[in-house]
């Protein structure tokens, strides 16, 4: 019974040791992998929870990834598969970034590689405005939506242009009450139409 | 103390951003220009190979940022502070509010902060697109467009609605970079 316990863990390590490692472009395709590795092949985790967790990784603060891990292994494994399925998620990548860190400098400073990367730079504004236009097009067009939207947009971008400096955080929480304030009315409204 | 400083400042990153992927950017970007940590075109060029390798953008850049502040010790400290908000906030959810997104106020906060992501989004992009392929940072500053910047930008959006038309899928973001590396090459060379 134990060895099947420590058995576990070592797995839920490896697979997400594995997804970790070969995940590029992010949360969603990470989403897919995990569907195969944890539902389709080892069957750990029911459709249904499943979902939810994917609905609570991307609606908690953090890298959807990391909330995943977190999530299933938590569920598998109580606390301690939880920090092993994190720890498995995010070795991979420190490792490879760690590396890289220690040569990158030296490879920009090479000619030809400056010219490659002032290229790349402009691919870097190409790739957020395709995916901030992709966002855009799935959000729901609702009065309140476009309201909030247009309103950060605006003032992130006069704050940038006049250098007043005013963390995004704020955009955020203000945000996020706003939404709330928003239900609130809604609901108030439609309590009274009720009543009279 | 540089160490408690790439600490806090990546445990709030991994509070504060909804959304995953390049909804991160702007709260990075304020970061590690804040604390001069980075550049605006050291930032361009780590966001390309953190696309280009596996692993959540956001532990890329705390990993990045605290090994080129800090060396290992600084990464893995980096690393921990942009990973423990989700971890800690994800196991209280797991453990006791599996039913978190059934409360209604959940979510219209949620719903509030949707839109508010996407802005963010948006405005960085044309925050950076005017920096890099203008040179204006702020008021005051004159616009000196870049023309080979903004030929490879626009090679690039036209490819990318190109394709869309046939295919109707995205390129894949690394054959993006590849290719406007190359471009880069031919033209600034």
């Amino acid at each position: 019974m134990k060895k099947d316990k420590w058995k576990t863990y070592g797995q839920l390590f490896l697979t997400m040791l594995k997804i970790g490692a070969f995940t590029f472009g992010g949360g969603y395709a990470m989403i897919a992998l995990l569907e195969n590795e944890f539902i389709a092949k080892k069957e750990w985790i029911k459709k249904e929870e499943f979902l939810n967790m994917v609905a609570i990784a991307e609606s908690t603060p953090g890298p959807i990834a990391i909330n995943s891990a977190t999530y299933i292994g938590y569920k598998i494994g109580g606390v301690f598969g939880s920090v092993i399925a994190t720890l498995g998620m995010v070795l991979p990548s420190f490792t490879i970034i760690f590396i890289i860190s220690l040569f990158f400098d030296r490879f920009l400073s090479l000619t030809y590689v400056g010219y490659a990367f002032k290229g790349i730079q402009v691919c870097v504004i190409y790739l957020i405005v395709t995916a901030g236009i992709k966002l855009l097009k799935e959000m729901e067009k609702s009065v309140w939506n476009v309201i909030i939207a247009l309103s950060v947009f605006l003032a992130m971008i006069l704050c940038s242009v006049f250098a007043v400096q005013f963390s995004s955080i704020f955009y955020i929480l203000i945000s996020g009450v706003v939404g709330l304030l928003v239900y609130g009315i809604v609901r108030l409204k439609k309590k009274g139409d009720e009543d009279s | 103390m540089i160490y408690l400083e790439l600490f806090l400042s990546f445990l709030k990153i991994g509070a504060f951003t909804f959304g995953g992927g390049y909804a991160m950017i702007s709260i990075i970007r304020e970061t590690v220009l804040a604390h001069g940590w980075m550049t605006e075109s050291e930032l361009l060029n780590f966001i390309a190979v953190a696309e280009s390798t596996p692993g959540p953008i956001a532990v890329n850049m705390a990993t990045f940022v605290g090994a080129s502040q800090g060396g290992f010790v600084g990464s893995l400290l980096a690393t921990i502070g942009v990973v423990l908000p989700s971890f800690i906030i994800i196991l209280i959810v797991a453990a006791l509010i599996s039913n978190l997104l059934k409360y209604k106020g959940v979510n219209a906060f949620l719903g509030g902060i949707r839109p508010c992501i996407v802005a963010m989004i948006l405005a960085t992009a044309v925050t950076l697109g005017l920096s890099t392929l203008f040179s204006f940072h702020s008021i005051g500053d004159a616009l000196l467009p870049d023309g080979k910047g903004i030929i490879i930008f626009l090679i690039l959006l036209a490819i990318h609605f190109g394709y869309r038309l046939i295919s109707k899928k995205r390129v894949s973001p690394i054959l993006m970079i590849l290719l406007s590396a190359v471009l880069g090459i031919f033209l600034y060379a």
